[in-house]
């Protein structure tokens, strides 16, 4: 039965990404649950927690509210709270228990809204769906209430969609990205959304590309592209790969068309290695290690809402079961630590901790993709 | 002075001028970073060879498959995913009960013992945990299922779910026979410290007192259940410790953990009488006590302290017994109080007005200045993050401390916390102080 699971853990669902997404845009994030969406969140899913602020909260719900379908407590506490701390937007996420009860998040959001005249919107969420599709609308979102309408392309820009620490750990392996690119003439104009603010993503619409460099960044990219022709770029540059990255970007600044970076050759008969975890990031690594030892890996897919990114012969795998029946024929798997107890005894392992999936029990090992002289690096030289 | 008739609309207040019991007005709810009070993974991990599988949505599963990831304990622990169809379509129950199955087939081993966890979903879908519960006992006879809940949403006018876990461990004792001179001590997450003088004399006096943490089999853990008197000393514990000695028609004391002598005394009042046995030398305990807080004051001085709620279900209690020794208490974190702790609230307002409440889920928490211009010495971990200090006493939920022995060694740790810096960054994120941690 694929929704019992006997020892993986579960990706993180859409309200922490909803929060990862918008941590550090100055906003005011409230989940509608009664306790533990935030312990889980901030205790999990974000590394931030401890040294940096935001307005992340919980509503409370409790039980007579949610029966009596009294909303007015929700929202007046939010409506205090903006009130005394200014935030610069203010969005909202649904537990699964506000879900059941069809509660009316967008007229809850216009109320809030009118009252603080801080603008206000929900974020579709329930609970129940992976952290690609809560993080990943929450950028929509973002495309379609703050960025600027009139701008002036800038040759040779780029924005990063997609970049929160449920993919990218620490902000180092940020730092490291935009380096790549900054090294190879490319102007980074924003990142969506770890290092920069909310007035430097309103300039998005200046960028000449888009690079979406997680699942994560998808929507966004799709918004930007609707809104401002802007086309985008899926891949990371990572290894080897990073001159076909920047290539595409090249080949899409010239012709406005979106494209993948990657293009790695499929023949399930000869994969001797297997990668599971963040679709762009892991097919990029699939790419530089085929490109550096012809090494034919396939790749399985564990999450929600990455169909874009996924090419014949990849997998998408959904539950426990799926995804042991898949590994079970495995000689070498890249993924998460915590993977390792479905692989086959006698696959070997390399571990690359995500912290969407084993949260902050590696904390101490993570693997900056980006680093030239990084673990993996060395490891698939 | 006037009093207040509401709680406060702002994160602070004096307790003078605070609303019993709740100082703070319910508002959006801030959670920080200090996370080493125990969870309802961590306190059922404590029945050997039990293991637990949680049917819920994925966000909800999230925090509590990564506590059992966290104390490196996935092996004992399963999951069962709900998704909207379920919902929409009523099939929670079969889901729960087909998953709950499913993941005990996959175990290598079978357990003695299954904690399972149905959630808020279960409660308003009106699901049929009678039927849960029956069809899984049939096609396990040999595993006892604990009907346990990761139920918050009913919390804050009903029973916590670690109320409610805390009554299901003892729900699963099989009616026995009572054995004579023994006594289990139940209902709490951390043993009774070694320093405990409860220990010394019930031994002294031939009783032979057993805890969850002395078990290392469910044979073990099920021995408990033989004792003729049933201890409770958490508050957490005390609802589910006094119904399971009800059922099994145990005898049963409550003995609340404080820092009050006169309350202390009567605890031990209790044990006299319950148990035949001679009072204890008050007078002198009560002495070395008095000494060991004055050694503590004459090091500590008059830099300030600060304590939270998490530290020890007595709060107030233990800010009393500072101030009385000549502590200089300047804050108490806290979001409620605690019927047992009127006394206490109501003394402080008399002796030490400009005490300063201050509480921890408040949302403007977040953003409340935490650079310290001066040292300070906090009893707590969200003190110790509040204040922003390396210098704190890392302990929760009172540890083990009790009666004199309690006092004395707390005396002890602060004394070591104002000398030795810990590294609060490192040391209280991480999850379950005690249990292990990979993080």
């Amino acid at each position: 039965m694929n929704r019992s699971y006997r020892i993986l853990p579960i990706y993180t669902a859409d309200v922490s990404g909803v929060c990862s997404a918008l941590f550090e845009l100055g906003g005011m994030v409230v989940m509608h649950d009664p306790s533990g969406c935030n312990s889980t969140y901030n205790t999990h899913d974000e590394l931030r927690w401890y040294d940096q602020d935001s307005l992340i909260f919980i509503s409370g719900l409790f039980e007579l509210d949610a029966i009596m379908g009294n909303d007015q407590k929700f929202i007046h506490d939010i409506v205090s709270t903006a009130e005394a701390l200014k935030p610069r937007f203010i969005a909202l996420a649904s537990a699964p228990i506000p879900y059941l009860n069809g509660t009316d998040f967008d007229g809850i959001s216009l109320e809030i809204q009118n009252l603080t005249q801080i603008p206000t919107f929900f974020v579709p969420t329930n609970g129940m769906h992976d952290y690609t599709i809560g993080a990943g609308n929450a950028l929509a979102e973002i495309v379609k209430r703050f960025v600027h309408q009139s701008v002036q392309k800038r040759s040779h820009s780029v924005n990063l969609l997609g970049v929160t620490p449920l993919d990218f750990g620490r902000q180092e392996m940020v730092e490291a990205l935009k380096t790549t690119l900054t090294g190879a003439g490319w102007k980074v104009l924003s990142c969506w959304a770890m290092g920069d603010d909310l007035d430097t993503i309103r300039r998005s619409g200046e960028a000449s590309v888009n690079l979406v460099v997680s699942a994560v960044g998808l929507r966004a990219a799709k918004l930007l592209q609707q809104k401002f022709g802007t086309p985008y770029v899926i891949g990371a540059p990572i290894g080897l790969l990073t001159k076909d990255v920047f290539q595409a970007l090249e080949r899409a600044e010239k012709t406005g068309v979106s494209q993948s970076a990657f293009d790695v050759p499929f023949d399930q008969e000869k994969a001797s290695l297997t990668l599971i975890g963040e679709p762009v990031l892991m097919k990029s690594l699939m790419a530089h290690i085929y490109k550096k030892h012809h090494m034919i890996a396939r790749y399985i897919c564990p999450l929600e809402g990455c169909e874009e990114v996924l090419e014949q012969g990849d997998l998408l795998a959904r539950g426990e079961e799926e995804l042991e029946a898949a590994l079970k024929d495995a000689e070498l798997v890249i993924a998460d630590p915590l993977y390792r107890p479905i692989c086959p005894k006698n696959a070997a392992f390399f571990e690359l901790p995500h912290v969407a999936f084993s949260g902050r029990c590696f904390q101490k090992g993570f693997i900056n993709l980006f680093e030239p002289n990084s673990l993996i690096e060395r490891c698939f030289l | 002075m006037l009093k207040p008739i509401r709680p406060q609309n702002s994160p602070e207040t004096l307790i003078s001028q605070a609303f019993f019991p709740l100082p703070f007005a319910p508002s959006l709810e801030f959670n920080s970073p200090a996370h080493g009070t125990w969870n309802i993974v961590h306190t059922g991990m404590q029945i050997p060879e039990a293991h637990q599988i949680y049917v819920c949505a994925a966000n909800c599963m999230r925090g509590v498959v990564l506590t059992a990831a966290e104390m490196n304990a996935s092996e004992r622990f399963s999951m069962v995913i709900l998704e909207e169809g379920d919902l929409l379509e009523g099939t929670v129950e079969d889901i729960t009960i087909e998953g709950t199955a499913d993941a005990i087939r996959k175990l290598p081993k079978r357990p003695p013992a299954v904690l399972l966890f149905t959630v808020c979903l279960h409660h308003f879908l009106g699901c049929d945990l009678d039927r849960i519960y029956r069809e899984l006992r049939e096609q396990f006879p040999n595993i006892v299922f604990f009907r346990c809940y990761m139920d918050p949403i009913m919390q804050k006018h009903g029973l916590t779910p670690d109320q409610k876990l805390r009554k299901a461990m003892l729900d699963a004792f099989p009616p026995c026979e009572a054995s004579v001179r023994s006594i289990s001590i139940l209902g709490s997450d951390f043993a009774l410290s070694e320093r405990c003088e409860l220990r010394s004399v019930l031994q002294e006096n031939g009783y032979h007192a057993r805890e969850i943490q002395d078990c290392s089999t469910f044979s073990d853990y099920f021995n408990l259940a033989t004792s003729e008197l049933f201890l409770s000393l958490y508050p957490a514990g005390k609802y589910g410790v006094e119904q399971g000695a009800k059922r099994l028609g145990r005898r049963f004391l409550y003995l609340p953990m404080c820092f009050g002598y006169e309350e202390i005394r009567q605890n031990w009042d209790k044990v006299s009488e319950e148990l035949g046995i001679c009072p204890l030398d008050h007078t002198s305990f009560q002495k070395k006590c008095d000494q060991a807080l004055q050694t503590a004051r004459d090091i500590i001085g008059t830099t300030p302290i600060a304590i939270d709620g998490t530290f020890h279900p007595r709060p107030l209690g233990l800010a009393r017994l500072l101030m009385e020794h000549s502590f200089v208490v300047k804050t108490v974190y806290l979001d409620g109080i605690s019927s047992e702790e009127e006394r206490d609230f109501r003394w402080l307002q008399a002796n030490a007005p400009t005490l300063t409440l201050k509480a921890t889920i408040r949302p403007e928490m977040r953003r409340m200045p935490r650079e310290q211009e001066e040292k300070v010495l906090a009893l707590g971990q969200k003190a110790a993050w509040f204040e922003n200090t390396p210098y704190f006493v890392n302990l929760v939920q009172g540890g083990g401390l009790w009666g004199y022995g309690g006092i004395l060694e707390l005396a002890d740790w602060m004394k070591d916390a104002f000398f030795t810096e810990k590294d609060t960054r490192d040391i209280i994120p991480r999850k379950g102080l005690g249990c292990e941690s990979c993080v």
